[in-house]
């Protein structure tokens, strides 16, 4: 996946390594290299095929839901409700399938409620221009009051088996016992790469966040832009709502609490601006295996549970200050 | 005024030459100062200026040659050493803080300490420092408080406080680096008076700087640097603007070199009526034909800027009618003006005209995708072969395509802005400021391209404060004056007494039907 060919970069120095080593990627690939080289030397468990299953399909709907807001966090914005969106799609889905409605009417209709939060977090922004962050908080609020809602604080259990088996059904692929949700998650990352890097729409969502008035007018429609940007990112992080919902094989109003920060902590890992106009889908990915692959080390090593906030918070910091020594180095 | 008569300058530099991997940014050359009087430095970008006031203000060290300060031969090892021996420079961005007072940011690094223990304690002796600020602001002659916060001041005035700053150093050389390209025509006016003051005090005064008019208005004597190497030394009495501009670049500018076949020149492009929004535009009305230039002259606030982004979608209008090649559009937003044929170049190419962190491709890009794209998904190979062009077309100087805009300099960005419309194919394309803060030679490409473009039938709008060039470029000028129209002057009527006239107001027609 080369994301980077289309990004701004100088292009002095052509030869292979040299690029390999300028790649916005490269510092925190090495981190996760590192850590998975320390793992495997001092746990026997971690590079077993279903450790490491496991601990890609615990990031897959944190890595979803990651591609939608580093596209808005790519226009210079914030979604903080991508954690509540991920939790009512799954309600919606599951009160839907409790009703009788059947398997895809009740996957759309949850993802249509994903859509529909984005579509109004985009309104908020681009016709209301509430900034990002707090049409985002609103929305975060009013769409875990929904699940509370709805189901009076109650879980919902019994889901249908065609439903839980996107959860939980591994494909045999050559030997290895691959879950579906990490096969989505791949098809999903090939499908968004190609869309921010290739498609007009990808121009138009970095222009926007490089400068958001040069764009305007250069006759972009940048109100349409951020519209699609926001609704895609209820859409995205809908399906990661309903893969860790059919995983667990239960919907509870206090599904993903919190998990608003660990996709916002996967996408800036990963590279992307604070400032907006920078950011790739490869990024989030490593952005959000970092974190779990910590989380998945520290059990491993018996660290206690109570310890990973922290140690996450850690990582954070120390690959966004890497991050910015290097830009600093290149001015 | 006294030392002249000793003619012993304040700073000579004999024969500094200096070099950087690849470039020999200085050869061997001279140059000095006088206590007394205001030296132009001119050339274009590249020229060399920037090394050299560098190197007299102890950023750079010389590869060879030496400074001579007051008789003494030195060697600069620091900005501070430059600084004790009494040589300032102002640079273009000023090095202020913002939410603290003038007399703070004068002593920032220097706060004079209270007597006795309080003072090793560290107090600051604010009386002390408020009393030398007021002295120091006199000097230039400001009007606004010590204690004023730097954040209330206009540009002018900040840049009052910059150069207090340099005198409270006791400095005898001040270098200004282009002083003038942030303020508006008063603010020059004020700038020039603080300047002749402080010649009239002794202090030796280097004048960089674009604008030629202002090169004659203020400077004794001018200095001309080409590929860093010394072109010449005279007096301004002694210059005129042409051959000033020939020994910067090496060829001629004028009126006959931008002739026009004027075949095309019956059809109307734009056609603009009784547009009014607020108190801002008042019934504006005019046409412009294919092919032609039309120059929009006026002062800053005139509603010259407004006018073209009212056209343009970016600001809504109250009332008006917009025509293009003969047809009625609506424009409500900068979608729609882009869909009718419009382009603009805006002011301020950095912040409105540019993703400054981009590439030069993406920039280009970013009217034109729909037309580069099938079935939304981008045509690479297209879209190579069309930056391609147009990065040879307006010869802008890049390694790549993939360069960031930002590295480049300020004439490149400019031919990248209208790079990105030219590629949209645009019917009327209007350039607000179109040369503002680009050194002489990237002007004339600029020029030369805008004349090709008229040829090949595009209407162009130029707003342009700078008068010589609208006079230079435009075939008619429309002159505004607080919102309204006071005057479209064919080339033949047009002078700069006249627009001035119609500029301020003081003479106004009324117009004959929508000029034609």
């Amino acid at each position: 996946m080369t994301t980077n060919e289309n990004l701004p970069q100088k292009t002095l120095n052509n030869s292979f390594l040299g690029k390999v080593l300028r790649t916005q990627e490269i510092g925190v690939v090495m981190i996760l290299l590192v850590m998975g080289i320390f793992l495997t030397i001092t746990s026997d468990n971690f590079l077993t095929s279903s450790n490491l299953f496991n601990v890609i399909r615990q990031f897959s709907w944190i890595a979803i839901a990651g591609f939608g807001a580093i596209m808005v966090i790519i226009t210079g914005g914030i979604d903080l409700s991508v954690g509540s969106i991920m939790a009512l799609t799954g309600l919606i889905a599951a009160l839907a399938l409790n009703a009788g409605w059947g398997l895809w009417p009740s996957i759309i209709a949850g993802l249509l409620a994903g859509v529909g939060v984005g579509l109004i977090n985009g309104l908020l922004v681009s016709k209301a221009k509430l900034p990002p962050f707090i049409a985002t908080l609103g929305m975060m609020s009013v769409a875990r009051g929904l699940c509370y809602g709805l189901t009076n604080g109650l879980n919902i259990s019994d889901l249908p088996d065609a439903f839980v088996f996107f959860g939980r059904y591994d494909l045999p692929f050559f030997g290895i016992n691959i879950p579906l949700p990490v096969v989505i998650m791949v098809i999903l990352a090939i499908i968004a790469n190609f869309f921010l890097s290739r498609t007009i729409w990808g121009y138009w969502i970095y222009g926007l966040g490089g400068n958001e008035q040069a764009t305007l007018l250069s006759g972009v429609n940048t109100g349409w832009v951020k519209l699609i940007v926001y609704s895609l990112t209820g859409l995205l992080a809908g399906i990661g709502g309903l893969l860790m919902t059919a995983r667990l094989g239960v919907a509870t109003p206090t599904a993903a609490m919190g998990y608003e920060l660990d996709i916002i902590a996967a996408v800036f890992i990963g590279g992307a601006s604070t400032s907006g106009g920078a950011g790739t889908i490869l990024g989030v990915l490593i952005g959000a295996a970092i974190m779990q692959v910590l989380r998945n080390g520290l059990v491993l090593l018996g660290f206690p549970a109570y310890w990973q906030s922290a140690a996450i918070g850690l990582v954070i910091i120390i690959a966004l200050s890497i991050d910015q020594y290097r830009k600093q180095r290149q001015k | 005024m006294v030392n002249v008569a000793e003619k012993k300058p304040l700073v000579q530099i004999n024969k500094i030459s200096k070099s950087f991997p690849g470039v020999q940014a200085l050869d061997g050359v001279d140059f000095k100062v006088f206590g007394g009087e205001t030296v132009a430095l001119l050339g274009e970008n590249g020229a060399g200026k920037s090394t050299l006031m560098k190197i007299l203000s102890g950023v750079y060290h010389p590869d060879s040659g030496e400074v001579i300060v007051d008789g003494q031969k030195i060697v600069h090892e620091s900005v501070q050493k430059a600084q004790e021996l009494g040589i300032s420079i102002i640079y273009q961005e000023f090095n202020l803080t913002p939410n603290q007072s003038v007399s703070a940011n004068i002593f920032l690094g220097r706060e004079p300490r209270q007597k006795g223990f309080l003072g090793k304690l560290g107090f600051v002796d604010r009386q002390f420092a408020l009393n030398e600020t007021q002295a120091l602001l006199k000097r230039v002659g400001a009007r606004f408080s010590p204690e004023a916060k730097i954040r209330q001041l206009s540009v002018a005035e900040q840049q009052m406080v910059e150069i207090a700053k340099s005198l409270a150093t006791k400095s005898k050389v001040i270098i200004m680096d282009e002083p003038t390209s942030a303020l508006g025509k008063e603010d020059v006016k004020v700038l020039f008076e603080i300047i002749r003051n402080l010649k009239s005090q002794g202090l030796g005064i280097i004048f960089i700087t674009h604008r030629m008019e202002e090169v004659f208005e203020i400077a004794d004597r001018i200095v001309v640097l080409r590929d860093g190497k010394f072109v010449k030394e005279m007096k301004v009495e002694e210059t005129e603007t042409n051959e000033l501009i020939m020994l910067m670049v090496g060829r001629k500018l004028d009126r006959e070199s931008f002739q026009r076949k004027t075949s095309q020149l019956n059809n109307v492009a734009l056609e603009v009526k009784n547009l009014n929004r607020g108190d801002k535009l008042k019934d504006i009305n005019f046409s412009v034909k294919r092919g032609e230039i039309f120059g929009i002259a006026g002062l800053v606030g005139a509603g010259r800027t407004e006018t073209a982004r009212a056209i343009f979608g970016a600001d809504r209008i109250d009332s008006g009618e917009i025509w293009v090649h003969g047809q009625k559009v609506n424009i409500g937003s900068p979608v729609d003006a882009v869909r009718a044929g419009l382009a603009l170049v805006p002011e301020s190419r950095q912040v409105q005209g540019l993703v400054i962190k981009q590439s030069i491709e993406r920039n280009i890009l970013l009217p034109n995708l729909k037309a580069l794209a099938q079935a939304k998904i981008v045509n690479l190979k297209a879209v190579r072969t069309l930056v391609g062009n147009y990065i040879n077309k307006l010869k802008i100087r890049t390694p790549s395509a993939q360069q960031q805009v930002m590295n480049l300099s300020g004439g490149n960005q400019q031919k990248v802005v209208i790079a990105k419309w030219l590629a949209s194919n645009p019917k009327v394309l209007i350039l607000d400021e179109p040369t503002r803060g680009i050194d002489v030679g990237a002007k004339a490409e600029i020029y030369a391209i805008m004349h090709v473009l008229a040829e090949e039938g595009i209407a162009i709008i130029m707003i342009s404060s700078e008068l010589p060039e609208v006079l230079l470029m435009s075939d008619r000028i429309m002159v505004m004056y607080e919102g309204r129209v006071t005057g479209i002057l064919s080339r033949k009527e047009a002078t700069q007494e006249n627009i001035m006239a119609y500029a301020s107001g003081q003479s106004s027609y009324q117009q004959m039907e929508n000029n034609q």
